[in-house]
């Protein structure tokens, strides 16, 4: 269900621009922020106040990386798979993440505290291999202590 | 060396406030622009200073703003459109532009925005960007604070309003028109040109859609001149300089503001430092996954648009990805088409069923399980979803690394085909580094 602070700001939000369905990736950034993912009940309610259906915003939701139709754990790790950090040593990055959490891509942590997600590249290449944990960038990271001395920081 | 982009950027990239930003010379452009030129004249001087795109085209500034209506016919309402979405793989600059020194992004947003007539700037920022949003968003609240921006900005009767728009993740909201589309509320589908942005764009009205980088340059051209300007390239014909990255296994990874055209083998060997003990330079992407192979015999190029396009690549956004001699091609390549197989937005039939083939190839090849004929249907590839046979320019910039690494590490491909394994790997499946 969407907070009526979210119902607000969207409001504003949609007041920069000609048609309110601009904000719709930012209708769902918000409430996602605040609930996790966009569940059906969210995605009916904010199409309803974009003036959209919930199939055009289905559209938008399903084509965007950083939007999560399914539930997600308490931070979503996010490791840069692109070309200069897979030179790298992405591969071992990948394998020492996995192996350390105990899931694979896609998946999410018993305890529910992390998911893990491939992303494109980060914009961050003179920190290759890097990852993203929750948009905090975090690179060089390259051993298993690197990985655990980020993994703390995020209960 | 002047660096004009770079100058108020401090190491720890920590930017400066307005006020540190006006003691440092800052908004002096927008003064002169506002107070003692006309928009014409703003516009004329950017085209007379060889500015061109940043963004991996190069297209001319000022002839893409000229195509903006004018006069008493045109459209009242006009937009200006900064693409933030930095995507390209390989490729950290305007992040580093964002991130340190947010207020020339918005100087440079209100004097081109009073030379093309907009009323309203976005900020089409990638949504990972989320440090540059806040400063971002810091500075226009303080520009807006000052009266540089909103109604009747410095009692010059021009008004404007720029307002971040955060995206949420695609490569292709990169191109101009899937962009707009994208900030309209829809997903990042490119547009048939024309009509081009500048005579409809954004809800159908005249667009100018500009890479970060380049608008940078904009007010320092107005401050210094457009002869200044093409002084500070390296390279006859070129104008302005040009943040240049590098990346890979290389001792000192990082982006530097340099003259347009320094050869490419200054900034991997003096600036990057050279590549890390063990290693040595194979190959390399002069701009982003979209542009095609250089190797050893292309490192005294000048890295402009001209010099690189000569040798079958393109500039692209001039950060570097370093190639070492321990990279399997093979497997490289499969990196690049999983990317741009990943990223297709799936209109056009070619891009969306020919990028996944591609990527299986490679992946077969890459596993050893490849077969001869593979190689004519990748060439094949390269044909068919090349320049003009797609409807935008995603599949042909998936094409231009594939048809270089064929042209320049053929034997690559075929050493894998012939041994049925990776030659880079070892029995175990490890790689050879």
């Amino acid at each position: 269900m969407l907070d009526p602070k979210d119902i607000e700001a969207i409001r504003a939000e949609a007041r920069h621009y000609e048609d309110p369905k601009a904000v719709g990736v930012d209708a769902m950034k918000l409430a996602q922020k605040r609930q996790g993912w966009i569940d059906d009940d969210t995605l009916h309610q904010l199409a309803e106040l974009l003036g959209m259906s919930a199939t055009e915003l289905e559209g938008l939701a399903t084509f965007y990386n950083l939007i999560y139709r399914q539930p997600v754990g308490r931070h979503v790790i996010h490791v840069c798979d692109s070309v200069s950090c897979w030179v790298c040593d992405y591969d071992a990055l990948r394998e020492a993440l996995k192996r350390r959490l105990g899931i694979d891509f896609g998946e999410t942590t018993k305890d529910g505290r992390f998911t893990l997600l491939p992303i494109v590249c980060l914009g961050a290449c003179d920190r290759a291999p890097t990852l993203l944990v929750d948009g905090d960038l975090h690179g060089p990271v390259t051993d298993a202590d690197g990985i655990d001395q980020i993994l703390q920081r995020y209960e | 060396m002047e660096t004009p982009l770079t100058q108020n950027i401090r190491p720890d990239r920590e930017p400066l406030d307005l006020t540190g930003y006006e003691r440092a010379g800052g908004y002096q452009a927008l003064r002169k622009a506002l107070t003692d030129l006309s928009p014409q004249q703003v516009m004329d001087e950017v085209s007379a200073s060889n500015l061109r795109g940043r963004g991996g085209a190069g297209f001319p500034t000022g002839k893409k703003w000229s195509f903006v209506p004018r006069g008493e016919d045109a459209p009242a309402r006009k937009y200006l459109v900064v693409n933030a979405d930095e995507m390209e793989p390989g490729t950290f600059k305007d992040r580093l532009l964002l991130e340190g020194d947010p207020h020339q992004m918005i100087e440079a947003m209100i004097v081109s925005a009073y030379a093309i007539g907009a009323d309203t700037g976005y900020l089409f920022m990638r949504g990972e960007y989320t440090l540059a949003e806040q400063r971002l968003q810091r500075a226009i609240d303080e520009a807006r604070e000052k009266g540089y921006l909103g109604a009747n900005i410095l009692d010059s009767g021009f008004s404007l309003e720029i307002y971040v728009h955060t995206s949420a993740g695609r490569y292709l909201c990169g191109e101009e028109t899937a962009l707009l589309n994208a900030l309209e509320g829809k997903r990042a589908i490119p547009r048939h040109k024309p009509p081009f942005p500048q005579v409809s764009g954004l809800w159908g009205r005249p667009t100018v859609v500009n890479n970060v980088e380049t608008l940078c340059n904009v007010q320092h051209i107005i401050n210094c001149g457009a002869d200044w300007f093409k002084r500070l390239a390296a390279t006859e014909g070129g104008g302005g300089t040009k943040l240049y990255g590098a990346s890979g296994r290389v001792r000192n990874p990082g982006c530097w503001e340099l003259p347009l055209g320094t050869p490419l083998r200054a900034i991997i060997e003096e600036h990057a430092g050279g590549l890390l003990d063990g290693y040595h330079f194979r190959s390399c992407l002069p701009g982003g996954a979209s542009t095609g192979f250089l190797t050893a015999e292309h490192l005294d190029l000048a890295m402009d648009y001209e010099a690189i396009g000569a040798a079958g690549s393109r500039l692209g956004t001039g950060c570097v990805t370093v190639i070492d001699d321990r990279v399997c091609m093979v497997a490289l390549m499969h990196n690049l088409e999983h990317f741009f197989a990943q990223e297709s937005c799936g209109w056009c039939t070619p891009c969306r069923d020919g990028l996944p083939w591609t990527k299986r190839l490679l992946g077969a090849i890459e596993a050893g399980k490849g077969e001869p004929r593979d190689l004519e249907l990748l060439e094949m590839h390269c044909q068919f979803l090349g320049p003009g046979k797609t409807f935008c320019a995603h599949a042909p910039g998936a094409m231009m690394p594939l048809e270089t690494a064929l042209m320049h590490f053929r034997e690559d491909f075929e050493r894998h085909i012939e041994e049925q394994r990776c030659p880079w790997r070892d029995a175990a499946g490890r790689s050879a580094a």
